[in-house]
Order: C-alpha cells, then sequence, then structure tokens
C-alpha cells in the first residue's frame, strides 16, 4: 500500500466520520462602508464649483466628531448661538457613529466610556445632563444610571480552548508569573495616586492636566515595551495585556507606544474598570452633544478652502448633496477635523504646523458588525459577556450590542469585531483595500476558532473601515513639542480634535471641543462658567 | 487481497479504540470521576486485548470466515455497548459497573483477536518484517484518527449511543465487504451472508431510532411515568405522574409536585393578596402553570389577571392538558385571564398599564439572564407599573439553603425604595422556601384569609413573618446589574448544598 492509498483510505475514514456536518455556506451578506473617503481624497485634487453663495455666522466649526460637537454643545449652553458645524460625512458624530437594523442598534467605531475621572469635568458635566451621572458631577465616585453602567458579565478571554473570566491571562500561567501581574498592578495603582507639588496628577485625563515633572514626561521618548523590559518584567501574559490595552486604546502595538502613553491608560482612571456603555456604543454620547447644536449642523459639507483674515475667516465648503459650493464668512473657526488635513486645506498653513503634520501617523481600523440568528456558544468556561477577547489573534475580539439590552430570553443579536491595523499606517494600507468578502471571511476565520457555528449564525456581516482612525502615540508625540502650536491656537483660530492631544479619547476630544469654544467665547466677549 | 485487509485494520483499530473511548466516556458521564473512569476502562480493555491475542492461537480453520465472524460479532457487541449500558444504569437494573467492565471484557477480548488473525491470514503474502511494520502502523493511526474525531466531531454530534452504534456499523461493513472480496476462497457461505446482513440491520435500525431510545431511557431516569415530554423553543418540559402525584420539571429541575403545591402557591399569593382588599389589577409574571392564577382567582374583587410567561407551550399545555386543568382548576381559561407569552422585562419595558398586585414568581437566579429579573433595574422598571397602594410579592429561593441569597434580594427590593415583608413557609418538594412582599407602604399581615385555603390561615401567619436564627437576616449588598452578585452567591450557596 503506497502512500497515496493511504491517505486515500484515511481521508474516507475521516470523510465517513465527519458525516452529517454540512460544506460551508457562501459568505452572509453585507455592506462594505467607511468615512467618506470618496469625498475627503477629492481634497487632494481640488476640483470643486466656486461657491456661488455667501452665509454669514459668527463661529464656524470643521468637522463634526466628538471635538467639533463638544465646541457646538460649550457654545450652545453659553448662549451663542450663530454657528454653524459643517460635517464631511451624511451624518456627525465621527468615530462614535452607530448602524441600526431589525435586530438591534450597534456601534460603528467607539463603543465605551470609561467611567471619567474627577478631571474629565467636561465629559461628566455632559453625564450628568443626560441623567446618566447621578447627583454632584464633582463627586469622587458619582453614582451612574445603570441601564448605561455594563451589565455583568463584563469581559472574559479565550485562551487554550477555554474562555476565562477577566482579560489577565491567568489559565495555566506559574505564579511566578502571576505575581508579576501584581507588582505591575501595584505599580500602576502607586502612578494613580501619585501628585505633583502642584497637586496634578502623574497621569490625568485630559492629559493637559497632566504633571509636567520632567522624569515623567521622559516616559514618551520610550516605548511601553521597553519600559516594561527596564522595570524588569518578563511574564509574557502582562505583556500580553499590556500589547491589547495599547491596539485597544490607541491602535498601536506596545513595542510602538509612547510608554507614557501606555502607563497613561492604566493610571488616569479610578474607575476600578467600569465603563458606560449601550447598543449603539458611543453613538448616545454623540447624540447627546448633538443635540445642543440642533438646526445648526451641515451634514454633507466639505471644507475645501480656508483663508485666515485678519478679522475673518473665509471658508469655502462644497456641498456634495447639492453638487454647489457655499462661502462661509466667521469672525472665528473652530477646526475640530483630523489635523493631517490642514495642507490640504488651509491657503497658508504655518510651517511648523505642516511640519508637526508630517510626523504624525494614523492607526487604520476595520469594524465589522455581524447579525446572527443566535448568541455565539460557549463551549467551555464563562458565559458570554460584553467584551469578549482572543488572546491568539490579532483583532481585538467582540463586544455584544445586546448586552446592555433588559431582556432575558435569548434571541438574535448583533456582535461587534474589532481590528486595529497596528502594523500599517494610513497611505500604506494593504489589508485596508481588500474588498468585504475578504474581511468577512477573515472575520468568520478569527471567530470560528471559539465559536465553529459562526458561519451558520451570521445572517450578515457589515464591515466598516477607518483609514484615519486613531492619531497614533508613537514616542515622542505627547510630549516632544509638536502639539505645542495646536495647543494654543491662534487669532480666530482653535483647534479641537483629539489629534491635538495625540490621543484619540472621547474625553481628550470632548475637553479639545470645549476648551475651543471656551477660548472662543472669551475672544467674542461672551460670558460662561467653565466647564474645564 | 493484502491492501483491503490493510484498509480493515484501520477501521479495525478505530473501532477498537472507538468502543474503548465511549465506555470511558459513558462510566464518566453516568458514575462520575472520569480519570478513575477512564483509568479503569482503558486498562481493564488493554488486558482484555491480551487474552484475545493469547487466545488467538486457539482459532483454526479458515481464518478468513472466523475473521468475518469476530467483526460481526465485534459490531453487534461494541455498537450496542452503550445503548446497553444506558438502558441497564437508568432500569438500575443489575450492578452496572459488573456490566460494564463484563461488557469491556468481552469487546477487548475481540479486538485483541482482530489484529492477530489478520497478521497471520497476510503472512503467507508478506514477509514478516513489512507485515509486522504495516499492520501496527495501520492499526496505531486508526487509533489517532478516532482518538482526535471522538472529542471533537462524534460526541458533541452524534452523542455516544449513535457513535458506538455507527462504529458497529463499520465493523459489520467491514465483514460484509471481506464476505465479497474473498468469495473466491470463502465461497457461497449463506449463514455468514444472512448473519452479515442481520447485523448490519439491527445496527441500521438502531441508529435511526436512537433518539427514541435516549427518552425511553430519559423515562427511567425519572422513575416515574412521563405523560408529557417536550423541548419548546426556551426548555425541555417534562410532566410526570406515579400513582396520584403530579410533577412539571423544567429543564430536569422540579417546579412543583401536586401533592404540596398548594403550600407554595397558598403562600406565594395569599398573604399579600387578603391584606390587598382593593386589589382589582393583577399582574403575574412566569408561573405559566396557572397555579398562582388559581389562587388569585379565588378573590372576586380581582378584575382582571395579566399574565406573562415567556414559553408559550407551558400556558397552551395548562391550559389544554385535562390532567394539568384539572391541577390548575381551569384557571388558564379564565374571562378574567390576558395571557401574553413575552420576555417580561421588555412587556414592562412598553406597557402603559398599572397594576394593584404583582406575583413574580420567575425560576431561580442560576444563570446571569435570570439574575436580571432580580436586579434594582428590574425592581425599579416594575416599580413604575405598581399603583400608589399596590403590592409585590418575589419568590426568592430558600432562606435556610441559599441564606444570603434570599436577604440579597430583599436588599435589592429595598435599595430601589420598597418597604419589605419577607417570609418563608415549608413546601416538602422544595423544602423551606422564601417569598418576600414589597410595597411603598409598610405591610400589616390580615386578620382574616377570606377565600377557602388548606394550608395558610391567619393564625399561622405570624410564625412565617418570624425567621428562626439559622434564617434570619445577614448583611448583603443589593444585586445590580453591573455586577450581579446575587449570582455568584447563590452559584456558591447552592453548589455547597448539592455537593455530596
Amino acid at each position: 500500500m503506497r502512500r497515496r492509498e493511504f491517505l486515500a483510505a484515511t481521508s474516507a475514514a475521516a470523510a465517513l466520520a465527519a458525516c452529517g456536518s454540512k460544506a460551508a455556506p457562501p459568505l452572509p451578506p453585507g455592506t462594505f462602508s467607511g468615512a467618506n473617503d470618496v469625498l475627503g481624497h477629492r481634497l487632494r485634487k481640488p476640483d470643486f464649483p466656486a461657491p456661488t453663495e455667501t452665509r454669514r455666522v459668527t463661529v464656524a466649526i470643521v468637522g463634526g466628531g466628538i471635538g467639533g460637537l463638544s465646541a457646538a454643545w460649550k457654545l450652545a449652553r453659553a448662549g451663542c448661538d450663530d454657528f454653524l458645524l459643517l460635517e464631511m460625512d451624511s451624518e456627525a458624530g465621527g468615530n462614535s457613529r452607530a448602524g441600526r437594523n431589525e435586530v438591534s442598534a450597534h456601534p460603528l467605531g467607539a463603543h465605551y466610556l470609561p467611567l471619567p475621572p474627577r478631571e474629565a469635568r467636561a465629559t461628566r458635566q455632559l453625564l450628568a445632563e443626560l441623567g446618566v451621572l447621578q447627583g454632584d458631577p464633582d463627586a469622587a465616585h458619582p453614582a451612574y444610571d445603570e441601564k448605561y453602567l455594563c451589565h455583568a458579565p463584563q469581559e472574559r478571554l479565550y485562551t487554550n480552548g477555554y474562555w476565562q473570566d477577566g482579560l489577565w491571562p491567568t489559565l495555566g500561567v506559574p505564579s511566578a508569573e502571576r505575581a508579576q501581574y501584581v507588582r505591575f498592578q501595584e505599580h500602576v495603582a502607586e502612578l494613580r495616586r501619585r501628585r505633583d507639588p502642584a497637586g496634578r496628577r502623574a497621569f490625568a485625563l485630559p492629559l493637559a492636566l497632566s504633571s509636567r515633572d520632567p522624569k515623567l514626561l521622559a516616559l514618551d521618548r520610550i516605548t511601553m515595551r521597553d519600559w516594561l523590559l527596564g522595570a524588569g518584567y518578563t511574564a509574557p501574559g502582562l505583556f500580553w495585556l499590556v500589547d491589547y490595552a495599547c491596539r485597544d486604546d490607541y491602535g498601536t502595538a506596545a513595542a510602538q507606544t509612547s510608554a507614557w502613553a501606555g502607563l497613561h491608560y492604566f493610571a488616569c482612571r479610578d474607575g476600578e474598570g467600569q465603563v458606560l456603555t449601550a447598543p449603539e456604543g458611543n453613538a448616545w454620547l454623540a447624540r447627546g452633544l448633538a443635540r445642543a447644536a440642533a438646526g445648526r449642523v451641515q451634514p454633507n459639507a466639505l471644507a475645501f478652502r480656508i483663508e485666515q483674515g485678519r478679522k475673518e475667516n473665509v471658508c469655502d465648503v462644497y456641498l456634495a448633496a447639492e453638487n454647489r459650493s457655499i462661502r462661509v464668512v466667521c469672525r472665528e473657526l473652530v477646526w475640530a477635523a483630523p489635523l493631517f488635513l490642514i495642507p490640504h486645506v488651509f491657503v497658508a498653513p504655518r510651517p511648523r504646523w505642516l511640519a508637526a503634520i508630517r510626523s504624525a501617523e494614523y492607526a487604520p481600523w476595520v469594524v465589522a458588525n455581524l447579525t446572527l440568528s443566535a448568541a455565539p456558544q460557549t463551549r467551555a468556561g464563562q458565559p458570554l459577556a460584553w467584551d469578549n477577547v482572543l488572546h491568539d489573534s490579532a483583532a481585538l475580539g467582540y463586544v455584544v450590542a445586546t448586552h446592555q439590552q433588559l431582556r432575558y430570553a435569548p434571541g438574535p443579536t448583533v456582535i461587534t469585531w474589532y481590528r486595529a491595523l497596528h502594523e500599517e499606517t494610513a497611505g500604506r494600507q494593504h489589508q485596508l483595500l481588500r474588498d468585504r468578502d475578504a474581511w468577512a471571511a477573515e472575520v468568520l476565520a478569527d471567530l470560528a476558532r471559539p465559536h465553529p457555528e459562526i458561519r451558520e449564525l451570521a445572517t450578515r456581516i457589515d464591515i466598516h473601515r477607518h483609514a484615519h482612525a486613531m492619531i497614533r502615540p508613537l514616542p515622542g508625540r505627547l510630549w516632544g513639542g509638536t502639539r505645542r502650536d495646536f495647543e494654543r491656537g491662534g487669532a480666530g483660530i482653535q483647534f479641537a480634535h483629539a489629534d491635538v492631544s495625540g490621543l484619540s479619547l472621547f474625553e481628550e476630544a470632548n475637553y479639545r471641543g470645549v476648551l475651543a469654544a471656551e477660548r472662543t467665547l472669551t475672544r467674542l466677549g461672551v460670558s460662561f462658567a467653565s466647564s474645564l | 487481497m493484502q491492501r483491503p485487509l490493510l484498509v480493515s485494520v484501520f477501521i479495525v483499530a478505530s473501532c477498537g479504540l472507538a468502543y474503548e473511548l465511549i465506555a470511558g466516556a459513558l462510566a464518566s458521564y453516568l458514575l462520575g470521576d472520569s480519570v478513575m473512569q477512564f483509568s479503569t476502562v482503558i486498562g481493564v480493555y488493554l488486558f482484555a486485548m491480551g487474552i484475545g491475542s493469547w487466545l488467538s492461537k486457539h482459532v483454526v480453520g479458515n481464518l478468513l470466515v472466523r475473521f468475518i465472524q469476530i467483526e460481526l460479532l465485534v459490531g453487534l457487541l461494541g455498537g450496542l455497548s452503550a445503548g446497553l449500558l444506558f438502558l441497564l444504569f437508568t432500569l438500575h437494573a443489575g450492578p452496572f459497573r459488573f456490566a460494564l467492565y463484563g461488557l469491556v471484557l468481552l469487546i477487548g477480548i475481540l479486538v485483541g483477536l482482530e489484529i492477530p488473525l489478520i497478521m497471520r491470514i497476510l503472512k503467507r503474502e508478506v514477509a514478516f518484517k513489512d507485515l509486522v511494520a504495516q499492520v501496527l502502523t495501520f492499526d496505531y493511526i486508526g487509533a489517532l484518527a478516532v482518538s482526535v474525531l471522538f472529542p471533537l466531531l462524534l460526541a458533541p454530534h452524534l452523542g455516544l449511543v449513535r457513535s458506538a452504534l455507527l462504529f458497529g456499523l463499520l465493523n459489520a461493513l467491514v465483514a460484509a465487504w471481506a464476505l465479497w472480496l474473498f468469495r473466491a476462497q470463502i465461497g457461497t457461505m449463506a449463514v455468514l451472508r444472512a448473519q452479515c446482513g442481520a447485523v448490519i440491520a439491527l445496527l441500521a435500525t438502531g441508529f435511526g431510532f436512537a433518539g427514541q431510545f435516549v427518552s425511553l431511557a430519559e423515562a427511567n431516569l425519572y422513575n416515574e411515568d412521563i405523560v408529557h415530554a417536550e423541548s419548546s423553543a426556551y426548555q425541555r418540559i417534562v410532566v410526570t405522574r406515579w400513582r396520584d402525584e403530579t410533577r412539571l420539571y423544567l429543564n430536569h429541575n422540579l417546579q412543583f409536585s401536586s401533592r404540596d403545591e398548594y403550600r407554595y402557591h397558598e403562600a406565594l399569593v395569599h398573604p399579600g393578596l387578603a391584606a390587598s382588599p382593593g386589589a382589582r389589577r393583577v399582574l403575574v409574571l412566569g408561573g405559566g402553570d396557572g397555579m398562582a392564577v388559581r389562587e388569585i382567582l379565588k378573590y372576586p374583587q380581582v378584575e382582571s389577571i395579566t399574565l406573562i410567561d415567556l414559553d408559550p407551550r407551558m400556558t397552551e399545555l395548562f391550559a389544554q392538558s385535562p390532567l394539568l386543568r384539572e391541577l390548575n382548576g381551569g384557571a388558564l381559561g379564565s374571562a378574567k385571564l390576558t395571557i401574553v407569552n413575552a420576555d417580561a422585562l421588555q412587556w414592562l419595558e412598553q406597557t402603559p398599564q398599572m397594576f394593584d398586585f404583582v406575583v413574580a414568581d420567575f425560576p431561580d437566579p442560576s444563570n446571569h439572564s435570570l439574575g436580571k429579573l432580580y436586579s434594582t433595574a428590574f425592581y425599579r422598571l416594575l416599580k413604575q407599573h405598581v399603583a400608589e397602594t399596590g403590592r409585590i410579592v418575589v419568590q426568592a429561593t430558600s432562606p435556610l439553603y441559599a441564606r444570603e441569597s434570599f436577604w440579597t434580594v430583599v436588599a435589592t427590593l429595598e435599595a430601589v425604595g420598597w418597604q419589605t415583608a419577607p417570609y418563608h413557609a415549608l413546601v416538602p418538594s422544595f423544602g423551606e422556601w422564601g417569598f418576600i412582599l414589597a410595597g411603598r407602604r409598610e405591610y400589616k399581615p390580615p386578620a382574616t384569609i377570606p377565600v377557602p385555603t388548606r394550608f395558610i390561615t391567619p393564625d399561622a401567619l405570624p410564625a412565617l413573618f418570624h425567621f428562626p436564627i439559622d434564617m434570619a437576616r445577614i448583611a448583603a449588598e443589593p444585586n445590580r446589574l453591573d455586577n450581579q452578585n446575587l449570582v455568584r452567591v447563590f452559584e456558591r450557596e447552592w453548589g455547597r448544598v448539592q455537593a455530596p
């Protein structure tokens, strides 16, 4: 008997044993969407019609992500209603937008907000306004609406074929390595408590309120991985968790991330890991902010030319839905779009801005929403949680949109799968150029390891791409001086994007938006109570 | 002739290992202690194979015919092994371990005969060193194939009974194949052919009816006559009857016994409803068996009852089955009753209706889904649907076996601003059971129970509200959705009760 016959015999036996399991069905249908990149990329070769109309407003806000919406929210709260918010997409919200189908609303990007620390005053004020934070917004540990606090069980990790509780890998990990987990947690707890002589936290959120102790700022010059190695850490599980945290929050591996940013993730909050979430991710927060801007948001509007004048700014805007352009003349301009667009839009950007922008990198993201006829099964270990992470995966796992629903019956659900393309950069995105089917197949292959039945359960797979999802906190990006000009703003112009902070976080975007609005209000001579 | 026999070595080896794994898995499943079961089953099996090998020297005559006969016997015994053992266990017929090891010994001996026989058949054609190498290679590869397939595909998808039958069929098919291939050497052996056909037919039929067989065995597991069994979209519903006692099991958990369910349902309804003479609109959450509704219907002032039960099969069954209607007095056919088959949480979120009295009779908080029905969020939602003077009653597991769980539910009700009145009653089928009345105002036990009862009387009430020290209140945190501490506490407490 030769090898071929032997193979035939074994495969026949295997086929016989596997009889009953069907061949893989075709890929479920779904959409392939993303930020309006066709419109956005027209900025590279502007061919927009000349403006046919001039509108005058006191304040123009360019960009309707969390930064722009926060600026609008603060302006409206201070009674300054003469503003116009220009949003390139059909809907404001930026990374915090949501999709919706017959089963559930589901996030297209950002999907949770950790309980904000006391320093994030504007964010806490917003939550109080939305009724989610109950009582005094400045309390050390305010109460939150149970509906938005992530329900138990919050997270689990799939490792070695088993779903374990929490994200720290513990299954089969020797006690010496688990002792390093404890040492690391004590280490960051100390950093969390540390205050400088001026009373500032070592790592504050918003980061602008952090201590300027040079020893701490020096952490921005090394990578998080090098910091761990330098501090004597060796446990693979710890490196995995830190790397996961960096990929999840910053779209960068620990070996690329500034150690200051990496430690900031662990040391800036006091909420013990509790988060606020909703089926639609963070879209409820964007909607809450947008209520204040009602009627003053212009969707499908691309600012393609901005000329700063001595007394006023001229902003030419292409209205994609009407295929015509308008000229918006404003006294004050709030730039709340990603910074990398500035060279394409400003007539005379400052050279220092350009230098800073050239060194910036953005992380692309792919988000897949899978509509499932039933919740995925757990073969071994902890039951389905809100956040379900796979240990041996380049992706970040999935969250369950129906987790926060008040219901106990099993039923169809939507799960949202995340992948930060930490190994690629915008502009060099080979994977981002793949088509929907290639992504859908990758998502299914990734999830089939813990859930072999996933292909049979999935009735839709909608892929959403973010080419420039997050600015990357690479070493030197946070405290190397590149952010300074944008932080300061200038005559008639303020910058209100999370890019100004260098960390793509809701609280940072919110802070930058509110700060830009407050500076604008001061310049306009409008009195207001500060939210910062 | 050589190749087909090597293929049979592969199949025969696969089957041999499969019976060993099936016996080990079945023993672990039924007897527990899987290390012990696998270890002893494998030991006995290997030893038996040794006996078989030794016995093989006594096998003489036409070796091909003997091989075919042995294959048929292995197929028959191995194929039926799991089913026979399962049936034996559930019937409590005879010493199960004796049968288990006896069967393992028998199959092991037969399997032990196979390989030596094949080697003797082949030795006429192949040099000894090649023979040993080839036969043993396929023997071990077959074992590997099954040891991988068994836990991944066979046990989860086919189950043990069907897996055994499948391998039995494979053995029998090898026999049939050999019979056809070597027809020249063997000649027409009508008897052998008939045996072959009979074994294959028997095993194939068994494979087709394995499902019914398992339910037959299940009937014995309950030790009572099953009068109704079905799997609805939500749960396994089994109704049993033994002499004059009827029982309901949901997912194999006892829900009531007709012997003492009146104690449970009277305790659930009367302390609260007898104290609410103004109650006109009543809501029952859970309780699709209609027993609570039967008690509520005794109060003439109640104008409408709304029953929310997730599972339409439950309410249909208890509205239609004559036996079950006798138990709930036809309550589910009452003109005052509206049945809604919905998720209680979702229904409460969208209904504008208000109620004077609410009965929350949910399953115990044994998982995170059920835990939601005992959370501050749920009680806050429910409160929006309870009239100012209204009251709710909650079944809250056993204050004796799950003391902290019970007082956690009390703390949860108090955390949303209710005043609570916890009480308990003895229901022999369940043990000491706990209930909690909650309302915006303080509860005062009624002076009279104005309806006919068998258990709850006014003079018995004070004792129900008194908690002896082994069930007395202990400190407990409210059950919030973001921590669901009740589920953890409940699991710990009942785990302790059920541990041997």
